[in-house]
């Protein structure tokens, strides 16, 4: 029996993930106006629900305002897909996001209460990436298309098209990871550097292999160029956001143009680890695995590409 | 007062050094270490000596850098003109100021007396002042917050204990205390990011921190020689090898060389 499609549910999900994104947008600006400690104490700041909005405690008290919006939107998330998903799997997926997103605001208090040490602003910036994907799956579970029956599409390759998009989103991951290092000065440029290669080998290999077996399955078609537009937009935002880095090495406080860059090549690595995420799970829901797939084939019709 | 204080030090350091040399380890170590024996050498007040003399940038002065205050208004209002990056701060004849000029090396194990006066660092127009700050460890350096803005305090020592703390306008001054010696602590202000200082602290009291004329002067040496160091937060250290006699007062120049990087 088909899962029924809760419009509201998924509206409520798309506004979650907008929601997110405007927190990733806050948290860069965070660190890219270098505003991270501007406010010392935590949960409050200053003591208070209404610090002086200056300088950087005006990012900083701002990304905090996000979280805890993004928090509550979470909650209300999860309890939307307890009382109305048939799904457990999601009802289970909701209540994840909800630890995710309590953890998320931990490592952030404590990313400001130990003054940016023992690797937390890494760990803050790639838990984030991680809550982004998973509400951005829950946003994908949730909408009608997910529940409408689909063309079931047959993978002839090997390895399996499941393998490579779990690989891409895998390297894709470990790249915004080592940009979160890089950029919280845990580590030098090069493994950032050698990661931008790594993602456009499995970026490119995914697009072929999607290409070659799965060319009549708009979704995929959709999704891959998508892939390929944001990691194209992503890759020269790269190569923007250092030569502004260089440039104003000497700057005597955080230049519009450089925080604007590197911001938008914070926000777009997300997009990007996002685009391989949906990618991923279209496989999964179009693409029954080899185990699997006599099951799925009298389920739905098999589509030969 | 202080003289006789030092004396004492130097007194206690003997007797140490004499208790010591009856175990094994001790009478290694100091075998080990030559500047061991100047330990036992009380500094005679009578034959101290100085160190004075400039420093200069060799090569053409960067262009200062305006500030942009626009982030707080209280800030921006507090200069008729854009304050300027103070990083580098180059005079007449490329005198340079906001260098350090210390003893690295030469005054042995001789302990020295903690000063109880405390040093300031005042927030003042939304700028450091002084953009440098020397002093010994566990003297108490005093920050002040002259602005009617919030700032955060923040130094980011290697050796010694970070803290990051916030200081409202009126707020108390903050009391602070260094244990240990570091060359150098940069200090932040996190709310607002031009906001830099340095933090330089020593075992010994023979350090000073150059004026806008680039002019420095180290006084009360005892006779000896010493490596004398210049630190610029820019153009990094240069140091030489200074022998100073009896009652002597030694004068020498630092020439920094400018650095290639991008303004």
């Amino acid at each position: 029996m088909s899962p029924t499609y809760h419009p509201g549910v998924h509206r409520f999900a798309l506004v979650l993930t907008a929601a997110t994104f405007l927190l990733l947008i806050a948290g860069a600006l965070v660190t890219s106006n270098e505003a991270a400690l501007s406010v010392p104490d935590w949960p409050l700041s200053y003591g208070s629900l209404t610090p002086p909005m200056v300088g950087g405690i005006a990012y900083e008290h701002t990304h905090r305002v996000v979280a805890a919006t993004v928090g509550l939107l979470t909650v209300v998330m999860a309890l939307l897909l307890w009382n109305n998903e048939e799904r457990t799997w999601i009802r289970w997926l909701g209540l994840g996001a909800i630890l995710a997103v309590c953890l998320q605001g931990l490592l952030g208090g404590l990313t400001v209460l130990l003054q940016l040490h023992y690797g937390f602003p890494v760990e803050h910036a790639s838990l984030a990436q991680i809550f982004f994907g998973c509400v951005v799956a829950i946003a994908l579970f949730t909408s009608r298309w997910w529940v409408s029956p689909q063309p079931l599409r047959e993978d002839c390759g090997e390895p399996s098209v499941h393998t490579v998009a779990l690989l891409n989103s895998a390297v894709i991951f470990l790249q915004v990871v080592l940009g979160a290092g890089f950029r919280h000065k845990n580590i030098p440029i090069w493994p950032h550097l050698l990661g931008a290669v790594a993602v456009a080998g499995t970026v490119t290999w995914t697009g072929i292999v999607l290409r070659r077996r799965f060319d009549a399955a708009k979704e995929l078609t959709r999704a891959r160029i998508a892939l390929h537009s944001v990691f194209g937009v992503q890759f020269l935002l790269g190569g923007g956001a250092l030569w502004a880095r260089l440039a104003t090495t000497r700057a005597p406080q955080p230049v519009g143009l450089t925080v604007a860059v590197t911001v938008i090549h914070t926000v777009v690595g997300a997009l990007t680890f996002a685009c391989a995420v949906v990618v991923l799970l279209l496989c999964y829901r179009l693409v029954p695995r080899r185990a699997g797939s006599a099951v799925a084939a009298s389920e739905a019709e098999a589509v030969r590409p | 007062m202080k003289l006789r204080v030092w004396a004492g030090l130097a007194g206690v350091a003997s007797l140490a050094l004499l208790m010591g040399s009856c175990g094994k380890s001790e009478d290694e170590s100091a075998k080990k270490s030559p500047e061991a024996s100047a330990a036992a050498t009380p500094i005679d007040p009578a034959t101290v000596g100085s160190i004075a003399g400039t420093v200069k940038l060799d090569g053409p002065a960067p262009k200062a850098k305006a500030i942009n205050m626009a982030a707080d208004a209280i800030c921006a209002g507090a200069h008729a003109t854009p304050a300027t990056d103070p990083e580098v701060v180059v005079g007449t004849g490329g005198s340079l100021a906001n260098v350090i000029v210390y003893v690295k090396d030469g005054l042995g194990n001789r302990t020295f007396s903690t000063p109880s006066a405390p040093v300031e660092l005042n927030q003042q127009g939304c700028m450091y002042n002084p953009h440098i700050v020397a002093m010994m460890a566990g003297q108490t350096v005093d920050v002040k917050n002259s602005d009617k803005t919030t700032h955060n305090i923040h130094p980011i020592p290697r050796n010694n204990k970070e803290w990051n703390k916030s200081q409202p306008p009126g707020a108390a001054d903050l009391q602070e205390v260094f244990a240990r010696e570091e060359i150098t602590i940069p200090v932040k202000c996190n709310v607002h990011p031009w906001m830099k200082s340095y933090i330089a602290v020593f075992k010994h009291p023979f350090f000073a921190v150059t004026l806008p004329d680039g002019s420095f002067s180290i006084k009360g040496l005892p006779p000896g020689t010493y490596t004398i160091e210049a630190w610029h937060e820019r153009y990094g250290t240069t140091s030489q090898s200074v022998t100073i006699g009896p009652k002597e007062a030694k004068t020498i120049s630092f020439s920094l060389k400018p650095d290639t990087g991008g303004d």
